[in-house]
């Protein structure tokens, strides 16, 4: 009763007291007005405008000298546990035979297919070029020993950008809440995570996504810390460096789409504060507005964009990931059968043939020995389009009466000719009719029928040159071709949609009855092979850059959609992630081997998710007392708008990084979960360092001191002793499994689910 | 006292009483044509037949609670359930009354008109936008027809329109002593729309969102005491959350307690579930000894419902020395898990350490912990596993009935019984209830079904293997049929087995537990993705790219289709458009401190958004994401808002924004033409509506409007 009296004397006195303006001040306006209840639409006072020369550092109360103790001491020990044994286990481990192997492509300079965008693999394959690697290990599989190649410098790229991670997290806090135990907590959190030393110690793209992620969270922070002084070289350079690492985070994996998302969403709230400034003119918010938009979205767009020519600059030669891409992609690549391609220039008769769908990643008409399963239209051979070479990609064009092989009469086919193709591995006929199609039901289904050649005629297919008349000539690879089928009048069309297991996951081939002209029923010959007719160089119109950058992005997010989990496989859910349920083996099974297992720091990780509990409750408790106008103290009104403000921004964070998993169809892995993880991390740090700080609510003044105290400790030696329990998960165990007893894990299964 | 003369005096609002005279005339005139099962009536038909048997079953589409309003018709109209619904299009019986099948969606669908009315009203539009907006739901075809069959949509949309009515009902009249009682209402009417269909979440959540907006601002108002500031909140937190998931959950309650009869979906609960229904397992099971013993002849149903339940069986038969892949087996007896009821999925549970089979008298019950055999009834082998990998998943152990080839691969064949629910039941294993993991002793596997069939050599069963650490729900076991067994002979005892079980006893589990176990079961039964001919994606929904055919008439054109008014349709998405631009417009100028609205209009405005810009947004962005098989009709609800939205936006338009009466008269006008073409449209599909008169095909093709529309010639 006392201390609520002295509160409010001490707040009406501050109200009264004239000076020169200072943060504290303008805080204080901010919390008059909302004690006021004025909606924020209203709220035009604070203190936003160009008026006030403030410094929001000044507002942390200890000393800067030991603020650079601190954050010395974090750096330091976050390179020591990321850098520690980095070399260790000189074999591949888990995804590295992937984005190693796209490294060496780098290296190599040949083309290949993958569904995330370039920059994380260009990175690790510049950091592999610069120690001395060579690109010449295959990374054919997990477990596959280095011996002299130069994996060190891949490796040890992922581990310094990893080693970033508790520094960012460390100021972000400090920048958000301006209190030196949030950010502490967070850092040592951060740290003693074992997932994210995992995760940063070996060749995968995380680390490096994770670090542009956090990196633009952290120059979004500092950005916003110079609202008061703005287009001062400091705020444009907190600006263009957001941008820069936004553009950077996209280009690792399209995760980097969430912080984008996170960035976007705060800035159209600063934007609204501004418009709400009636101090400013509309010039000054044009102005404010234009900024943005140069340093979010051009400079980034212009950054994305760069690395994707950088990509298609450096990777000038054919390799696996031909198939993905249209004929006129391939044309640049050297090497590929298209490039400086010298074939028959007209389709002929009796040619041998491969025809592709002219739909962004649309793939080759396609057969194999396997019929559509029962109840799946007739039982005839399957028909499907491809995306990979491949020697069942390969037709024979035939006159429709069978006597095709007639000598001499090597006639070239034209508009409107009707044209029987036989598939030349299983000797079918390309062959429609009224059956349901598998997929597309409206449409009708496309199969092989016939041997050696012999059908009927449903296996008629009439030529057309889109934009063509009668009687004009079919060029190879320049021509689009539609097939209409003889009998139904429908069209060859290529749906996009994957196949079910029995159709071995390629896409499906209908026949459409709807006649509109779209890149899905038109078709163009690729190959294309006639002893009869002279080969001509033929030199492909060359796609222009922004036809090029525009198809890799569709053939990504194809790719990326067709990652369907498996009937049997072992499919981690998002639910899993934050009670950390189950991790995964980075390398090793059995007792001899040298196990690797990603898995957070279980007592790290159910801090956090005990904060996610406790944010929202003290988040409600404090809003509900600021609306109905209680008189807080000013520093717990203080807290009041960090839990409220700050924590929010984290929140929407960890909401954005975590909640469209679970709308996601694709094949989810736990290290999906790892930017939220950061995100809930600083969470935590804020939340508990407000729950430490309202201890005064339980105890009268110098008690409640200690106790915050002791509960500081009790928080970080129970997150280290877990560190030093736990270490061997990341940096290596052998021996026996942990649930015998001999092994250096035993006793600590703590959850069944736990694989090591 | 009472005082004469006795006056009532009432007021009757006539263009309302008209409007609903009309709704109720376009949605139940002519209900009984066509004499036919139309589209989804197929579906709901045979949930409709269940109840009236009383027969138990599952739909894993919704809640119970529309299924049960159109069994109410049924009853009313005494339908007795006898009628196959097999097909789209065949002709119903003389004996059974079609109309009265229909009637309770038909007058969800007619009331749907005045709620719009007075809802209007409720936003404190004027009567002539409330007269707007009933004449456009009152033309809609979709919505008719909708309305007019079996079907559930008219109902949700009914119950969401009164819990929002009743809502703001709640909200308009802050000092009215009824006013709780709306609250309550709309919470009822909340609990009715979730009860009809999933979808109804959607509007509830709104409502919630609606509702606690309004809370929070009490909360903010410093006028009022903090007492009545904590009544009012608990009252409203009661109205608004706990009223509706206890009504939600009676549902289940009437759902549960009309079907005590076990039907065809008995299969897909659990055994304590099946033989709480009359017949079925419960016939079979009662009277069965409850605590599992030593010598216990017993079947084992796997508990994983996936791909279809079955119980641990072998037969005569071993593994194929090598499999087709060129692996080898232990070539042991065939372990498998079988679909039906056979006498060789009998089990004897024998104590390793004694060699009788039989029961000793006090029966010695097995308890969590134990270590068994288990012996094949008709074979005699030992359930057996070892370290061999299993045939169709090689990372797993492969179960055996074991038999000794002599090659140096000794028996490991004792099983430890875990029983995972001892907590809830007891610690000795029971019949039915316990659910119980069987691990190998030897390699602490654990039995599991894997769920892959075999190939021919297996009989097309399915595959039992062991694993190791997981903890899947396809590997606990319950005992379903038990009897203690008494013949030590193998002959004796196969006569035995062959012979049925029956005892008497009753046997019940609570209604929580089956009330979580049926809904549990309702959201995580697999729906197979197949896309229908008539199946349509969101974004086609807004130009209405795509209809559906209802019903064909055998032998002439006639014929229903599901396709909206386009002209209404038109105008209901301009009005959604427009909305939002002025909305944008409004915030930005008020964000500058430009106020071109007086409060009170902004309020309205707001407000007018919240419920229908909002209501359309929930109820459509979440079908993008899902991805389900979607069709137009899960769009009318979204409709429905628009259609609420469109006049009261004309109305704004006419008051605020137009200040010269020349401008006024000309919108005026432009609203009267409008209403015109939206009546003729709506003349214009009324063949394919009602499905009568019968068009010529020349006529038909007059009416596909759009390409994409499909609409049926029949080839004379």
């Amino acid at each position: 009763m006392t201390q609520s009296t002295t509160t409010r004397d001490t707040s009406t006195l501050r109200n009264r007291r004239t000076g020169p303006t200072s943060s504290r001040e303008a805080l204080q306006a901010l919390e008059d007005s909302q004690a006021a209840g004025l909606s924020p639409e209203d709220d035009t006072q604070s203190s936003n405008g160009t008026s006030h020369h403030l410094s929001a550092g000044g507002h942390v109360s200890r000393d800067p000298q030991s603020g650079g103790v601190v954050l010395m001491l974090v750096a330091g020990l976050s390179f020591a546990t990321r850098l520690y044994r980095i070399t260790e286990p000189p074999h591949v481990c888990w995804d590295e035979t992937h984005f190693g192997k796209m490294g060496s492509y780098y290296i190599n300079r040949t083309f290949f297919f993958d569904v995330h965008p370039p920059l994380g693999k260009m990175l690790i394959g510049l950091a592999g070029y610069m120690t001395g690697y060579d690109g010449s290990f295959p990374f054919a599989k997990p477990g596959d020993k280095y011996e002299h190649h130069n994996y060190w410098g891949m490796r040890g790229l992922c581990a310094v950008l990893g080693s970033f991670l508790p520094i960012f997290a460390y100021l972000i806090v400090l920048n958000l809440s301006r209190s030196y135990t949030a950010a502490l907590i967070t850092a040592t959190l951060v740290i003693c995570d074992t997932g994210c030393i995992t995760i940063s110690q070996y060749i995968l793209l995380d680390p490096i996504l994770l670090f542009f992620i956090m990196a633009a969270v952290l120059s979004m922070v500092n950005f916003s810390l110079q609202r008061f002084r703005p287009f001062t070289s400091s705020w444009w350079l907190w600006l263009i460096l957001t941008g820069v690492n936004l553009a950077g985070a996209l280009g690792v994996k399209f995760v980097g789409l969430f912080v984008v998302l996170l960035v976007g969403l705060n800035t159209v709230w600063d934007l609204w504060r501004l418009l709400g400034d009636l101090s400013l003119s509309l010039v000054e918010i044009t102005k404010h507005f234009l900024a943005r938009i140069v340093g979010l979205i051009l400079v980034p767009l212009f950054l994305y964009v760069t690395i994707f020519a950088v990509h298609f600059v450096v990777l000038n030669k054919s390799g696996p990931g031909d198939g993905f891409y249209s004929s006129a992609f391939q044309s640049r690549l050297i090497g590929n059968n298209l490039h400086n391609a010298s074939m028959p220039e007209y389709l002929a008769y009796g040619s041998i043939i491969t025809v592709k769908n002219l739909r962004i990643a649309g793939g080759y008409l396609h057969s194999h020995w396997h019929l559509y399963p029962e109840g799946v239209g007739a039982r005839q051979q399957q028909v499907t389009a491809y995306l990979h070479k491949d020697y069942n990609n390969v037709w024979l064009v035939h006159r429709p009466d069978n006597n095709a092989s007639q000598p001499g009469t090597a006639d070239l086919v034209r508009h409107g000719d009707i044209i029987r193709l036989e598939h030349k591995e299983t000797t079918r006929n390309l062959h429609g009719h009224l059956h349901e199609a598998p997929l597309t039901k409206k449409h009708f289904q496309v199969t092989g029928y016939g041997i050696n050649g012999t059908g009927d005629t449903n296996d008629l297919w009439q030529v057309e040159v889109c934009g063509g008349r009668k009687g004009d000539l079919v060029k190879v690879l320049r021509s689009k071709v539609r097939f209409l089928h003889r009998a139904t009048g429908c069209v060859l069309y290529s749906s996009g949609k994957t196949l079910p297991k029995w159709g071995w996951e390629q896409v499906e081939v209908t026949c459409s009855p709807y006649l509109k002209e779209t890149p899905s029923s038109q078709w163009n010959i690729e190959d294309h092979v006639n002893p009869k007719w002279p080969n001509i160089s033929l030199s492909v119109l060359k796609p222009h850059f922004l036809e090029i950058l525009l198809e890799s992005h569709i053939v990504m997010i194809r790719g990326n959609s067709g990652l369907k989990p498996k009937d049997n496989e072992m499919n981690s859910k998002p639910w899993h992630w934050p009670i950390d349920y189950q991790g995964l083996r980075f390398s090793g099974v059995n007792d001899t081997e040298y196990r690797v297992y990603l898995l957070g720091n279980p007592v790290v990780w159910w801090m956090n998710l005990a904060s996610l509990g406790l944010y929202p409750i003290m988040v409600a408790v404090a809003s509900i007392a600021l609306q109905r106008g209680f008189s807080l103290g000013q520093k717990r009104k203080e807290h009041s708008l960090v839990l409220q403000r700050e924590g929010g921004l984290l929140l929407l964070g960890w909401l954005l990084h975590y909640a469209p998993f679970y709308t996601m169809g694709r094949v989810l892995y736990f290290h999906h979960y790892f930017p939220a993880m950061l995100f809930s991390s600083m969470l935590t740090g804020i939340t508990f360092d407000v729950l430490l700080k309202s201890t005064d609510l339980l105890l009268r003044p110098p008690y409640s001191d200690w106790l915050r105290r002791l509960g500081l400790l009790v928080l970080l030696l129970s997150v280290l002793y877990s560190f030093y329990l736990f270490h061997p998960l990341s940096y290596g165990m052998t021996g026996p499994l942990a649930h015998e007893p001999g092994s250096a894990m035993a006793g600590q299964k703590w959850m069944d689910s736990w694989e090591f | 006292m009472l005082q004469f003369p006795l006056v009532v005096t009432t007021q009757v609002d006539v263009v309302l009483v008209l409007v609903s005279l009309l709704a109720f005339w376009t949605r139940l005139s002519r209900l009984s044509s066509p004499n036919a099962v139309v589209f989804d009536e197929v579906y709901y038909g045979q949930f409709v037949s269940l109840y009236m048997k009383r027969v138990f079953f599952i739909d894993d589409s919704g809640p119970p609670l529309g299924h049960m309003i159109m069994a109410l018709g049924a009853y009313l109209g005494g339908f007795d359930g006898n009628f196959v619904w097999n097909r789209i299009g065949a002709e119903y019986p003389s004996s059974l009354s079609v109309w009265s099948l229909r009637l309770l969606p038909a007058v969800c669908g007619a009331l749907c008109v005045p709620l719009v009315y007075l809802l209007t009203l409720e936003l404190k539009f004027s009567h002539l936008s409330a007269l707007g907006a009933s004449v456009l739901l009152l033309l809609e075809n979709s919505l008719i027809v909708q309305s007019r069959f079996m079907l559930l949509e008219s109902l949700l949309i009914f119950f969401v329109l009164v819990a929002f009515l009743s809502y703001l009902k709640f909200h308009n009249q802050p000092n009215s002593c009824f006013r709780f009682c709306w609250l309550l209402l709309s919470g009822g009417s909340c609990a009715a729309a979730v009860g009809v269909k999933y979808m109804g979440v959607f509007s509830y959540l709104l409502l919630v969102g609606v509702a606690s907006l309004h809370t929070w601002n009490l909360i903010g108002d410093r006028t009022i005491s903090h007492l009545s500031v904590c009544v009012q909140c608990v009252c409203r937190a009661v109205c608004v959350l706990v009223v509706p998931v206890l009504l939600y959950v009676f549902w289940f309650y009437l759902h549960l307690t009309l079907l005590h009869r076990s039907g065809p979906h008995d299969q897909l609960m659990s055994s304590a579930f099946q033989a709480s229904l009359e017949g079925g397992l419960s016939r079979i099971t009662q009277g069965q000894p409850l605590d599992v013993s030593y010598g216990s002849q017993v079947t084992l149903r796997s508990s994983a419902s996936q791909p279809i339940p079955c119980w641990l069986h072998s037969h005569k038969a071993n593994y194929p020395i090598r499999y087709e892949n060129g692996r080898g087996s232990s070539h042991q007896q065939q372990v498998t898990c079988y679909p039906f009821k056979d006498v060789n999925n009998w089990w004897i549970i024998k104590d390793a350490g004694r060699q009788q089979l039989v029961v000793s008298s006090p029966p010695r019950p097995v308890r969590h912990g134990d270590v068994i055999q288990l012996v094949h009834g008709m074979t005699s082998r030992f359930l057996n596993s070892h370290d061999v990998a299993a045939p169709m998943s090689p990372h797993s152990q492969e179960v055996s009935g074991y038999i000794d080839f002599n090659v140096s691969m000794a028996a490991q064949n004792l099983w430890r019984v875990d029983i995972s629910n001892r907590e809830a039941e007891s610690e000795s294993w029971k019949t039915i209830l316990s659910e119980v993991r069987l691990v190998h002793v030897n390699t602490s596997a654990v039995l599991k079904l894997s769920g892959v069939s075999l190939p021919d050599w297996g009989f097309r069963q399915l595959e039992v293997v062991a694993e190791k650490q997981s903890k899947a729900h396809s590997l606990v076991w319950t005992v379903e049929e038990h009897r203690y067994g008494t013949s030590q002979e193998q002959k004796e005892r196969e006569a035995e087995l062959h012979s049925p079980t029956h005892i008497d006893v009753d046997r019940k589990i609570s209604f929580w537990a089956k009330f979580l176990e049926l809904q549990w079961k309702m959201l995580t039964v697999k729906q197979e993705d197949s896309e229908h001919k008539y199946s349509s994606s969101p974004l086609e929904w807004i130009t209405m790219e795509t209809n559906i055919a209802y019903w064909l008439h055998s032998s002439t054109n006639a014929q229903i289709h599901l396709i909206g008014n386009p002209v209404s349709w038109g105008v209901a998405h301009i009005s959604l458009l427009a909305y939002q631009l002025l909305a944008a417009i409004y915030l930005l100028r008020r964000r500058r401190g430009l106020k071109d609205l007086p409060d009170g209009v902004w309020a309205q405005f707001v407000c007018l958004g919240y419920v229908c810009v909002g209501g359309w947004l929930v109820n459509f962005v979440p079908f993008l994401l899902m991805e389900k098989t979607l069709f137009l009709y899960h769009y009318l609800p979204a409709l429905c808002y628009l259609h609420l939205l469109s006049p009261a936006l004309l109305e704004h338009t006419h008051t605020q924004l137009l200040s010269r009466s020349t401008h006024r008269r000309a919108l005026g006008l432009c609203v009267c033409v409008g209403l015109v073409c939206v009546y003729l449209s709506y003349r214009t599909f009324c063949p394919l509506t009602y499905g009568t008169p019968e068009l010529s095909a020349n006529q038909l093709q007059a009416l596909k409007w759009r390409d994409s529309w499909d609409i049926l010639y029949r080839r004379r």
